[in-house]
C-alpha cells in the first residue's frame, strides 16, 4: 500500500490485559485485525494473532555458520597455500591455533547479518520514518489497528462497535 | 501478566508506578538541561580526557621512550591498564546476555548502564594496544589484508592476532546489541518530543512503531544475540588471558589463567557497575528502578567472583610450590615478598578480604558499605594486573636485567585520560538516552511492581491467580 492510502480505524486500551482478551474475541469473530501496536513486548500475543515463530535464529545459524568456514577456510589457505610460514616448530596447519579467531568470526557474522537481517525485514532502519498513529502507543497505550480501505460504513460500525465493547478507551481514524 | 510469581518475591519496581510513570521517570532526565553537578563533573572529565589526549600526543610524537619500560619490562602501565578496562567491560555483557538467558528480572533496571559502560570501557581499554605499539600510524598492520609486501599475512597462531579479533568482535556484538535494545526507548523519546529534538530521536529511533511482529523479532533477536554473546564474552577474557599464558614466562605460563581472568573480569565490572549506578541512581532520582534488591544481588555477585579470585590466588601458590619448579616457585615468592610486596598485598586485601564483608546481609544492603567497597574492588583489580605483569617482567631468568619500574608522568596522564574519556561517555549518554530500559522495565512490572508482588500489593491478579496478596 502505498503512503498516504492506507485507511485505519483503531483502538487505544489501557492494559495488555484487556487488549489480548480483546485479541482474542477478534479472532473469535473472524475480524482482520492490520496490526497490534504495545509500548513493549507482550508475551503470548503472538499465539493468540496468529503469528508464526520468528525464523531470525535460522537465519542467524546460516550467517554464523559463513563465518566459520570464512575464518578456518582463510586461515587455511594463507598458512598452506599462499604463505607457509612454520611457527614455533608447529605444522603449518595448525588446527588448534585456528580456533579463537574461528569462533570470533562465526559470532561476528552471525551478529552484524542477524542485525542487518532484522531492520531489512521489519522495514527498519537509519532514515525511515513510519506514521506513528498515536504518540502514547510507545508510553501505555496499547493498540489494535485496523484496515479500512473500501469498507462500508456498515462494516466500520461494526469494527467500532466491537473496539467499544472490548474496552477501548479511545477510537480515532487516520490515513497513513 | 499472568506470569507465575513466587510470593517470596521482593517487588524489584517500587512506588506503585504506572506504566506512564515509568516513561515519565526515566525519560525526563534527557529532558532537563543538566545540573550543575553534571556540568562540573562533565567539564573534569573533559579536562582529563584533554591531559590524557595531549600524553597520547607525546608519546606518538616523542616516541615510546617517554615511558619507563625496558628490557626486560615490556609491559608496565599501558597492559595493566588495557587488562583492567577489558575487564570492567566484562560486567555490562553479563547483566544483558547471561541474566536474560536465566531469566533473572533484575537485570532490567541496570541491563542499558551497564552494557554503556561495556562499550565506553572496550574504547579505553582499545587504545592501548594502539598506542604501546610506538608507531601508531601504522597500527593498521595488525589486520590480515592484502598488502605489497608478499603478501605477507598476520601470524594467526599468535594470541596477540587473536585478542585484536576478539576485541574487535566483541566491540562490535555489544554496540549492536546494545544499540538495538535503545531503538524502541529512543521511539519512546521520539514520541514526546516536538521540533529539532523530535527529528534527531526520528533518525535514531529507526522508524519504530512497536509493530508485534516486530515485537516479536526483537525478542527474538535479543535472545539468540545473548546466547552469542555468553560464549562471546567468556572467550574474550580467556583470549586476553592467553596473551599471557601462551609465553613460557614463570608466572604466566599456567592453565587457571582463563577462568581466572574472567572470575575476576565479572568481578571488577559489577564493581564498577555499582560504583556507576550508585551515583547515577541518586542523581537521577532512579531510587526506585534501581532499588536495594538491585545491589544486593550485584553484591552477591561480587562476593561470589571475589571468591573465585581468591581460590585462584591461592591455587596459584600451591601449584607454584607444588610443582617443583625453582623458577615457577621463585616467580611466586617474588610476587609476594619481592621488591612489589605493597601490591602483592594490596591486591590480596582489596580483592580477596574486602569482599568477605558481603556475607553480612546488613553491608550487602547498605549503599555506603557498597559503595565503598566497589571502589577498594576496582583498586584491588588494578594491583592484580600489575602484579601479574610489572613484578613478573622485572624480576626474569638473568639477575643481570633485573630491574624496578616505575610509570612515568606520560604513562599515568594516558591512564587518567582514559578514566576521563569513559566519564566523558557515559555523562554523555546519561543524557541522550534512557538510562534504564523502559521497555524491559515496564515488560515486568506486572510481575515486580510493588503494587503485585511483595508486602505491599494492592492488586490482586486478574488471571491465573498466581499470586495470593491476602
Amino acid at each position: 500500500m502505498q503512503k498516504g492510502h492506507t485507511e485505519v480505524l483503531y483502538g487505544l486500551y489501557n492494559d495488555e490485559e484487556i487488549l489480548l482478551d480483546a485479541v482474542r474475541q477478534a479472532k473469535k469473530d473472524h475480524l482482520d485485525i492490520m496490526d497490534v501496536l504495545t509500548p513493549f513486548p507482550i508475551h503470548g500475543l503472538d499465539p493468540i494473532l496468529g503469528l508464526a515463530e520468528s525464523r531470525l535464529h535460522q537465519a542467524g545459524f546460516v550467517y554464523g555458520a559463513t563465518g566459520t568456514c570464512t575464518a578456518f577456510l582463510f586461515m587455511t589457505w594463507v598458512f598452506t597455500r599462499d604463505w607457509p610460514i612454520i611457527f614455533g616448530g608447529k605444522p603449518y596447519w595448525s588446527v588448534p591455533a585456528f580456533i579463537p579467531i574461528t569462533f570470533e568470526l562465526t559470532v561476528l557474522f552471525a551478529a552484524i547479518g542477524m542485525v542487518v537481517t532484522f531492520y531489512v525485514i521489519c522495514g527498519l532502519g537509519p532514515g525511515v520514518t513510519n506514521e506513528v498513529l498515536d504518540n502514547r502507543i510507545t508510553d501505555d497505550k496499547f493498540c489494535i489497528a485496523f484496515q479500512t480501505n473500501g469498507y462500508s460504513d456498515d462494516q466500520i460500525n461494526n469494527l467500532k462497535s466491537f473496539l467499544s465493547n472490548t474496552g477501548a478507551e479511545e477510537i480515532s481514524t487516520k490515513v497513513l | 501478566m499472568s506470569a507465575i510469581v513466587s510470593p517470596v518475591r521482593k517487588p524489584l519496581i517500587t512506588g506503585s508506578k504506572s506504566y506512564h510513570d515509568i516513561t515519565e521517570d526515566l525519560v525526563s532526565p534527557t529532558e532537563k538541561t543538566p545540573n550543575s553537578l553534571w556540568v562540573i563533573t562533565f567539564l573534569m572529565s573533559i579536562s582529563l580526557l584533554g591531559f590524557g589526549l595531549f600524553c597520547i600526543a607525546w608519546t606518538v610524537w616523542n616516541g615510546i621512550g617517554t615511558w619507563n619500560l625496558n628490557r626486560t619490562i615490556g609491559w608496565g602501565w599501558d597492559i595493566t591498564n588495557f587488562v583492567w578496562w577489558i575487564g570492567i567491560g566484562h560486567a555490562g555483557t553479563l547483566i544483558s546476555a547471561i541474566l536474560l538467558l536465566f531469566r533473572q528480572k533484575w537485570r532490567t533496571g541496570v541491563n542499558r548502564a551497564a552494557e554503556a559502560m561495556t562499550i565506553f570501557a572496550v574504547i579505553c581499554a582499545a587504545l592501548f594496544p594502539g598506542i604501546h605499539v610506538g608507531r601508531a600510524w601504522v597500527v593498521f598492520y595488525f589486520f590480515p589484508y592484502p598488502n605489497t609486501r608478499g603478501p605477507l599475512w598476520v601470524n594467526f597462531n599468535s594470541p596477540l592476532l587473536w585478542d585484536l579479533f576478539a576485541i574487535s568482535t566483541y566491540f562490535t556484538v555489544s554496540l549492536l546489541f546494545w544499540y538495538t535494545g535503545l531503538v524502541p526507548d529512543f521511539a519512546t523519546v521520539r514520541d514526546r518530543a516536538t521540533g529539532m529534538r523530535k527529528s534527531i530521536y526520528n533518525f535514531l529511533s529507526f522508524g519504530w512503531t512497536g509493530s508485534a511482529k516486530h515485537w516479536q523479532r526483537w525478542e527474538s533477536l535479543s535472545l539468540v544475540l545473548a546466547g552469542l554473546a555468553t560464549p562471546l564474552v567468556l572467550s574474550v577474557h580467556t583470549i586476553v588471558s592467553f596473551d599471557f599464558a601462551t609465553s613460557v614466562i614463570p608466572g604466566w605460563h599456567t592453565t587457571i589463567f582463563p577462568p581466572y581472568f574472567v572470575a575476576g573480569a565479572i568481578f571488577s565490572g559489577f564493581a564498577m557497575v555499582l560504583t556507576l549506578m550508585i551515583i547515577t541512581r541518586k542523581v537521577l532520582g532512579l531510587e526506585d528502578y534501581i532499588t536495594i534488591e538491585h545491589v544486593e544481588s550485584m553484591n552477591k555477585v561480587i562476593l561470589v567472583t571475589g571468591t573465585m579470585v581468591g581460590v585462584a590466588y591461592l591455587t596459584e601458590l600451591f601449584i607454584a610450590w607444588y610443582s617443583g619448579y625453582v623458577y615457577e616457585q621463585f616467580a611466586f615468592f617474588n610476587r609476594a615478598l619481592g621488591p612489589y610486596w605493597w601490591s602483592y598485598f594490596g591486591m590480596m586485601f582489596c580483592n580477596v578480604l574486602s569482599p568477605q564483608f558481603f556475607w553480612s546481609k546488613k553491608i550487602r544492603r547498605s549503599l555506603t558499605w557498597t559503595f565503598f567497597l566497589s571502589i577498594v574492588v576496582n583498586i584491588g583489580m588494578w594491583f592484580e594486573r600489575f602484579v601479574i605483569i610489572a613484578t613478573t617482567l622485572a624480576r626474569d631468568y638473568l639477575p643481570s636485567s633485573w630491574s624496578y619500574y616505575t610509570p612515568t608522568w606520560v604513562e599515568m596522564g594516558i591512564y587518567l585520560g582514559t578514566i576521563g574519556l569513559f566519564f566523558t561517555l557515559y555523562l554523555g549518554f546519561t543524557r541522550v538516552a534512557p538510562v534504564v530500559a523502559v521497555a524491559e522495565v515496564k515488560s515486568i512490572l506486572k510481575s515486580s511492581g510493588d503494587q503485585y508482588v511483595g508486602p505491599n500489593a494492592t492488586h490482586a491478579k486478574q488471571h491465573g491467580a498466581a499470586v495470593d496478596n491476602h
